[in-house]
């Protein structure tokens, strides 16, 4: 239980998908623009990441991993060559069906989402979760901890951007650094802000 | 035709550069470029991708029903990525090491999918590669620089050859070992954009909200 909870809050700050991996920065940068529109793809990345790293966990140790297929008879198969592909295809497949669920029975929920939901399957930030599970040999518990504390630092991280970028657009910020370039800088700042949580041990 | 093939190849490495302009496939841009070789491995894998999946998708193009695309596209730069994996894990496994995840990530790279998407969906299957091979190499392009700025003045070295000794090694030059942490790279790229804007002027984002100079009365 303790290894989950230090697992969980290293994800979530030191760790940080967005700020120290670099993961799903397009739409870090595209959609950081307003509080709102932040705080709602901040939100369908933590449920989607929550689904997709341990569905992938499972697909990894139940088909994939060499011998996972010791009780389909075949022992000595290994198909982690086909990781990447079938990763993508769950992600592709769970966001489909994820929208298709919210649409039926959470409509105001998927009218909040909906724009967002498309987008998510390139987001690098999901696929990146699914593939650090695999790097890192994580257990299904930990995959479900993994999944759902790295989309929360990814949601807070892209939250606090949108913050300071609804006051940026009120400076004076010289012509050729305007719009991207100050955008960059910004989060190089709160990268280097996060990086101070990698002295924090526990 | 609007452009001719030349065009196609140089327009993406300054005036429409796929990072500085479009945005696109930052995500796996900052996080390999802390030394040159790296960076480099990662440019010709990307562009290698980018151009091959291009070329396909075009050939396929008139074939893919429209309500499925995106997962045709998916399917196909996925088997490109894994083929690019495999030759890495074969013939340079140190640097596939390095590259840990982001080898796999380029499956979800913007700069793949968008030319896949805006041009390769419309044109034919030459156009197309030469199209993915100019915006790759435009992403080369901006990783190579930030690889060399990082590696130069960070660890003092380019392609791990000693170029600057550094004082530990009995050398003069300080490293700066900011450089080599992650936010660096996003104040270099930022920097790097500014240069480029105010070399293009045409580049510069409009402004949301204007300062005003008030007459004294």
């Amino acid at each position: 239980m303790e290894g989950l909870l230090s697992l969980a809050v290293k994800a979530v700050f030191v760790e940080n998908l967005a700020l120290s991996f670099f993961l799903g920065m397009c739409t870090f940068i595209a959609v950081s623009k307003k509080i709102g529109t932040a705080i709602g793809l901040g939100i369908s990345v933590m449920i989607v990441q929550a689904i997709t790293v341990p569905a992938n966990n499972l697909l990894l140790t139940k088909l994939l991993a060499p011998g996972a297929l010791a009780w389909a008879g075949v022992e000595n198969v290994d198909l982690t060559f086909l990781g990447l592909i079938s990763y993508i295809g769950v992600i592709a497949a769970l966001v489909q069906i994820l929208e298709m669920v919210l649409d039926k029975y959470f409509p105001p929920l998927y009218n909040a989402l909906g724009v967002f939901l498309p987008l998510i399957t390139v987001n690098c930030a999901i696929l990146g979760g699914s593939l650090f599970m695999v790097e890192r040999d994580y257990n299904f518990a930990e995959s479900m901890t993994y999944g759902v504390s790295s989309g929360f630092g990814w949601a807070l991280a892209i939250t606090a951007m949108a913050g300071v970028r609804e006051k940026l657009k009120y400076s004076d910020i010289p012509d050729g650094l305007q719009g991207l370039g100050i955008t960059f800088i910004t989060a190089g700042l709160m990268a280097m802000a996060f990086m101070s949580f990698s002295g924090v041990k526990l | 035709m609007a452009q001719t093939r030349k065009e196609m190849l140089v327009d993406p490495l300054v005036d429409n550069n796929p990072i500085t302009l479009q945005v696109l496939g930052i995500c796996s841009a900052l996080a390999v470029t802390s030394s040159l070789q790296v960076a480099m491995v990662m440019a010709i894998a990307v562009t290698t991708v980018t151009a091959f999946s291009s070329m396909f998708i075009s050939m396929l193009r008139n074939h893919i029903p429209g309500s499925i695309r995106i997962i045709v596209q998916m399917v196909i730069i996925a088997s490109l990525v894994i083929m690019v994996d495999q030759v890495l894990k074969a013939y340079a496994f140190e640097i596939s090491k390095t590259l840990s995840v982001f080898v796999g990530l380029i499956i979800t790279n913007c700069i793949v999918m968008g030319r896949a998407e805006a041009f390769a969906m419309k044109n034919p299957p030459i156009d197309s590669f030469i199209d993915g091979i100019g915006n790759g190499a435009g992403y080369g392009l901006i990783l190579l620089l930030v690889g060399f700025v990082r590696e130069l003045f960070g660890a003092g070295s380019l392609f791990g050859i000693t170029i600057l000794p550094t004082v530990n090694n009995g050398g003069w030059y300080v490293p700066n070992g900011m450089l080599l942490l992650p936010p660096s790279a996003f104040f270099i790229i930022g920097l790097f954009i500014w240069a480029f804007r105010t070399w293009k002027p045409k580049q510069v984002e409009e402004r949301e909200y204007k300062i005003q100079t008030v007459e004294a009365h």
